[in-house]
């Protein structure tokens, strides 16, 4: 039963993956993108990583696709005919993929006990975990506590994204750059004379 | 979209479940699956769907973009600041367990507060990358 839903939802898969490529209408796209994401979510599932498939259905099928479609009200729903030559980036995806492919030959056969990955710290934390933080989900006691780092670090990182999008897309007042004669010039106030003093800031 | 009845009542059914949903993560991530970030993205999506459906002026009225900065940062600095109490107390960064007498209380407490701090920081990046995207207009030509 598993072989077969994990067959239908990988199908589905590659066939919204091809639509998505195909699709000229961008809005078209950016659905068929979120309906990516509710099948990846799917196969996360039968994964057992339910928490994980929580985070793509969230995130990769609703907010992102709502962050798509407010870009397409600025930048209108056409894709732009192409204008080069596919071959050259269709030859560097196959080599690069084919090379993934060949990296995967010699990983350990996935769920496997004996894999490396299960044996190197995880055996503390499955032992060790409920005397020591003493709550039954183990996922959550690697990372708050003995992944606490990680988890931080993470968050800073989600919090410095926002400081980038804000930089990059909040609005405020714009610094003018002009040349000077000399030099570049950025100035903050919008009132200031291009050939006012020089020497403010460059 | 304010002629959509069936999509404004719709929503409205559902956003108390999805922000109830995402409490339950959020609590029940010591037991089942889930925990602070989980929460917080669902969290935000209800919100977001809010905002879809009312307008982006109504969800500003109830979550103003300045508060959403506020929780962005807020919650960063409550997982820090968890980790910089646990090192007053004695311990070192991070180690919950001289947060309470018995160290699996101190477990508990931590992986709350830390827990809560994951979930204040990602609803409010969230949010407010979504109001910095909204908030855009077309640039006249």
């Amino acid at each position: 039963m598993d072989v077969v839903v994990d067959i239908t939802l990988l199908v589905l898969l590659g066939v919204t993956a091809i639509t998505v490529v195909r699709l000229r209408n961008l809005f078209g796209a950016v659905m068929m993108t979120g309906i990516y994401s509710l099948l990846s979510a799917g196969l996360l599932v039968t994964l057992d990583a339910v928490d994980v498939a929580f985070t793509e259905a969230a995130v990769g099928a609703g907010i992102s696709t709502v962050l798509f479609l407010g870009t397409l009200a600025l930048v209108g729903h056409e894709e732009a005919k192409p204008t080069r030559n596919p071959i050259l980036p269709l030859f560097v995806v196959m080599v690069t993929g084919g090379a993934l492919v060949y990296g995967t030959l010699d990983m350990p056969a996935f769920g496997d006990p004996d894999n490396p990955i299960h044996h190197h710290v995880a055996d503390h934390y499955i032992e060790e975990s409920d005397h020591e933080i003493g709550i039954p989900n183990i996922v959550t006691s690697i990372l708050a506590s003995y992944r606490g780092y990680d988890t931080m670090g993470e968050i800073t990182v989600i919090f410095t994204a926002l400081v980038g999008v804000l930089l990059l897309l909040a609005r405020g007042p714009k610094p003018r750059r002009f040349f000077d004669g000399t030099r570049w010039v950025t100035r903050w106030d919008p009132e200031s004379n291009p050939n006012g003093e020089e020497d403010a800031d460059g | 979209m304010d002629d959509r009845v069936i999509l404004r009542v719709g929503a409205k059914m559902l956003i108390p479940f999805i922000l109830l949903f995402a409490l339950y993560v959020q609590f029940h991530g010591d037991y089942g699956p889930g925990g602070g970030f989980q929460a917080g993205v669902i969290f935000a999506a209800g919100f977001v769907l809010y905002a879809l459906v009312y307008g982006l002026g109504s969800a500003k009225q109830v979550m103003p973009p300045n508060a959403v900065y506020v929780c962005a940062a807020l919650g960063v600095l409550l997982f820090a600041g968890v980790g910089v109490v646990t090192v007053a107390l004695g311990g070192v960064f991070l180690d919950y367990s001289v947060l309470a007498h018995d160290p699996e209380h101190g477990q508990h407490y931590g992986i709350l507060l830390v827990e809560l701090g994951v979930l204040v920081t990602v609803f409010g990046v969230m949010v407010a990358i979504f109001y910095a995207f909204a908030g855009r207009r077309k640039v006249e030509e």
